[in-house]
């Protein structure tokens, strides 16, 4: 079926550039790591869309690849990281990280495959449509909704307080 | 493999490289970009779960990922601005080399 050749697909994508963003073998300079990103979730704005949920991945590629993607970079630019390039990876530290990721993914994978999710569920129909969501943002989830722009509005004057030379 | 399970294999997958980001790269702000890595296999999991759950026309995990990803964008920006501020500080973004307060 063409959607699961998609899926397998795009899957393979986000893995791989996954992959490459905390481990490239061909450049450790940070701006590579930051644009592999990009791809990830760009791929994985395509999985958003299999799933049938158009808008979030629309919000995905504006708020992760645009905003969020622009800050890192900026940082990263602004900050003169040439030594980062040369230090070599500590054998302890890759080991450890290594040992306990494998073991997480065993422990996901067996796991799920040990209970089998939505075998017997039936084949989804609806589809989450903007205008319901919209209409959901404002009536059951203002709360929530009013909430996280107090956090952003927060978190920036937070920002502009942190990255000040002085404070005083 | 059902095509839940396999979007849930998906996002461990993608969890446990976020994790390995984290854990290994000793730059912050790698470790913050495998942060981010792992938020958004959280949010696939929700838009997964959500798909196929019993009432899709609820849309609580369309909704819960539009929620997490506000939050996310407030922690990159003052994630971010802390590494500015250490990095005034120390001339670096080692986090090794961060241990003012290791005992």
């Amino acid at each position: 079926m063409a959607t699961d050749i998609l899926f397998y697909v795009l899957a393979a994508l986000t893995l791989i550039f996954g992959a490459l963003v905390v481990a490239n073998p061909f450049s450790r300079n940070p701006v590579t790591s930051a644009m592999f990103l990009v791809l990830t979730i760009i791929s994985m704005a395509g999985l958003f869309v299999l799933l049938h949920a158009f808008f979030l991945a629309a919000v995905q590629v504006l708020v992760y690849a645009g905003a969020v993607m622009v800050l890192f970079l900026f940082v990263i630019m602004l900050l003169d990281l040439k030594e980062e390039e040369r230090r070599k990876i500590k054998l302890t530290g890759l080991v450890a990280g290594v040992v306990s990721v494998g073991a997480i993914v065993a422990i996901f994978v067996r796991s799920l495959l040990a209970t089998k999710p939505s075998e017997n569920l039936p084949a989804p129909t609806a589809v989450g449509d903007t205008a319901t969501l919209g209409k959901m943002l404002f009536t059951n989830y203002l709360l929530p909704f009013e909430i996280v722009s107090i956090l952003l509005l927060v978190a920036m004057v937070g920002v502009i307080l942190l990255s000040k030379k002085d404070l005083k | 493999m059902t095509p839940l399970a396999g979007y849930l294999i998906l996002s461990a997958m993608l969890f446990a490289i976020g994790l390995a980001g984290a854990l290994t790269r000793r730059n912050a702000i790698i470790v913050l970009i495998g942060i981010e890595l792992m938020l958004n296999a959280a949010n696939l999991n929700f838009i997964a779960f959500w798909r196929f759950s019993e009432h899709p026309e609820a849309l609580t995990g369309i909704l819960f990922v539009i929620f997490s990803i506000g939050v996310a964008a407030a922690e990159a920006a003052v994630g971010l601005a802390l590494i500015i501020s250490i990095y005034r500080h120390y001339k670096t973004t080692n986090v090794d080399e961060v241990n003012l307060l290791k005992g």
